[in-house]
């Protein structure tokens, strides 16, 4: 049996645990023990990341990914897909070609053109958060009053959620996304965030507005509970990442004041930053996992049909053969490639949103306040890493 | 350089038209890939390849 179990301590609050560094300096996959005795697979290199990814042959559907890789109440929920039912149209836990179907009916509202229309409107919807940060402040949450309402806001203006109705599914949300919560919270969480969207199709049924949801309602593709568990999903998906990479972000920029500089003076330096704090953050740091359909040889190790395959995704985007010097934050170096959005057939449908998003945030917000710095130490900052995404829980500003 | 697209595979995730919107778009209604010219000049080369290495599905090849 492999001695191996997945490591989750970090040493430093952005750099990925050093045991997980220094195994993947050994060698690009590992066996690993799972937390239900399940002897399968770490990947930490960034070709066999990507080789696992891409590959036809493993699945992503939850009654074949059913080994939790740590000791988590929430994880372990995931991989019961008896008590935690996804909902219909929640592509993401599908295969090719069930996958396809849904994918293709969304990805013409997520193009590069589709994105660069909004941006005038996520500039506006920046800057009203700043005026009101402002206003709050000095002291205040960057989190709660920056990095979080931006994306809710954007996400919400596209799908057609009304924002009043936040509380409605924010808390859910989070309870969703956090390692800690248990089956029956998990349960009944994703049960009232469908019930809420659920009630809101059955609304935009009626009055039907310019919106992502209702849209696809008129298209009559989908039923509506397929259309339910697309909303749930992107709605979900819109507020755990790029608020987390927004506070994450902003912290990792104060705490390294060059990069900082570099990001507010110079503006053709923006777009790559923001590859490169996607890479050197890589909020998705427990997972995605796979599991072998069939038996597939990755660098030169078998994986047998029914293997499951954690793939450490902050490991592989620290890869100095892939990026080197990776180990360094620097926002001018090429930073192309990173896996922070996955690869593969599920590659973030919503990535060029948070591209968009970021390019526009970061340097508002750091040239409307050329005096931003942290209001504690750094070491009093609270990392999410009992969190599926990592991030910041709170981010004490002043400026 | 000549280049072939699949939009069969293609999952429209846009890198392509992100890294090189000169030859590389995304249809409106399904964003698969749509190539705006499949012989780029020579001083686009470079970045088609980077786009077929981006791209997460496989859809974009070069012969």
């Amino acid at each position: 049996m492999s001695e191996l179990t997945l490591p989750t301590a970090r040493q430093r609050p952005l750099d990925p645990p050093d045991e997980v560094t220094a195994l993947r300096q050994q060698a690009p996959i590992h066996r690993m023990t799972y937390a239900d005795g399940h002897q399968g697979w770490l990947v930490t290199g960034y070709a066999a990341a990507r080789a696992v990814l891409a590959g036809p042959h493993f699945s992503n559907r939850p009654e074949n990914n059913v080994h939790p890789p740590i000791r988590s109440a929430r994880m372990e929920a995931a991989m019961r897909p008896e008590l935690m039912r996804v909902p219909p149209g929640f592509f993401l836990r599908m295969d090719a070609p069930e996958h396809t179907r849904y994918r293709k009916l969304l990805t013409g509202q997520f193009t590069v053109r589709r994105m660069k229309m909004l941006e005038p409107r996520i500039q506006e919807i920046t800057e009203t958060c700043l005026d009101a940060m402002e206003a709050a402040g000095p002291p205040v949450d960057l989190v709660q009053e920056f990095a979080l309402p931006i994306p809710s806001l954007v996400i919400c203006e596209l799908l057609g959620v009304p924002y009043e109705d936040r509380d409605r599914f924010q808390a859910d949300s989070k309870l969703l996304v956090n390692l800690e919560t248990k089956v029956d919270d998990a349960v009944a969480a994703l049960g009232r965030v469908s019930a809420y969207l659920h009630g809101l199709i059955q609304r935009k049924r009626k009055e039907p507005a310019d919106d992502l949801l209702s849209g696809l309602l008129e298209s009559g593709e989908l039923a509506d509970d397929e259309l339910t568990g697309v909303g749930v999903l992107l709605l979900i998906a819109g507020h755990e990442t790029t608020a987390n990479m927004l506070g994450l972000g902003t912290y990792a920029l104060l705490t390294n004041p060059a990069q900082l500089a570099a990001m507010r003076d110079d503006p053709s330096v923006v777009e790559n930053g923001v590859e490169e704090l996607l890479r050197y953050l890589t909020i998705i740091h427990l997972g995605p996992i796979r599991t072998a359909l069939e038996d597939v040889e990755i660098e030169g190790v078998t994986i047998k049909a029914g293997e499951s395959v954690t793939i450490h995704l902050p490991a592989a985007n620290r890869d100095a053969s892939r990026f080197p010097d990776a180990e360094r934050l620097d926002v001018t170096r090429p930073a192309g490639g990173h896996l922070t959005f996955g690869h593969g057939i599920h590659q973030c449908l919503g990535q060029q949103l948070a591209r968009a998003e970021m390019r526009i945030a970061y340097p508002a917000l750091l040239r409307r306040l050329p005096g931003l710095r942290l209001a504690v130490t750094p070491e009093e900052v609270p990392m999410r890493s009992d969190m599926t995404i990592y991030g910041v829980h709170r981010l004490p500003v002043t400026w | 350089m000549e280049i072939k697209a699949d939009t069969t595979v293609c999952i429209g995730a846009g890198m392509c038209a992100l890294t090189v919107p000169k030859v590389f778009d995304q249809s409106e209604d399904e964003g698969t890939v749509v190539v705006l010219q499949d012989k780029p000049p020579q001083e686009l080369e470079e970045a088609v390849r980077r786009a077929v290495t981006l791209c997460p599905s496989g859809a974009i090849s070069v012969v």
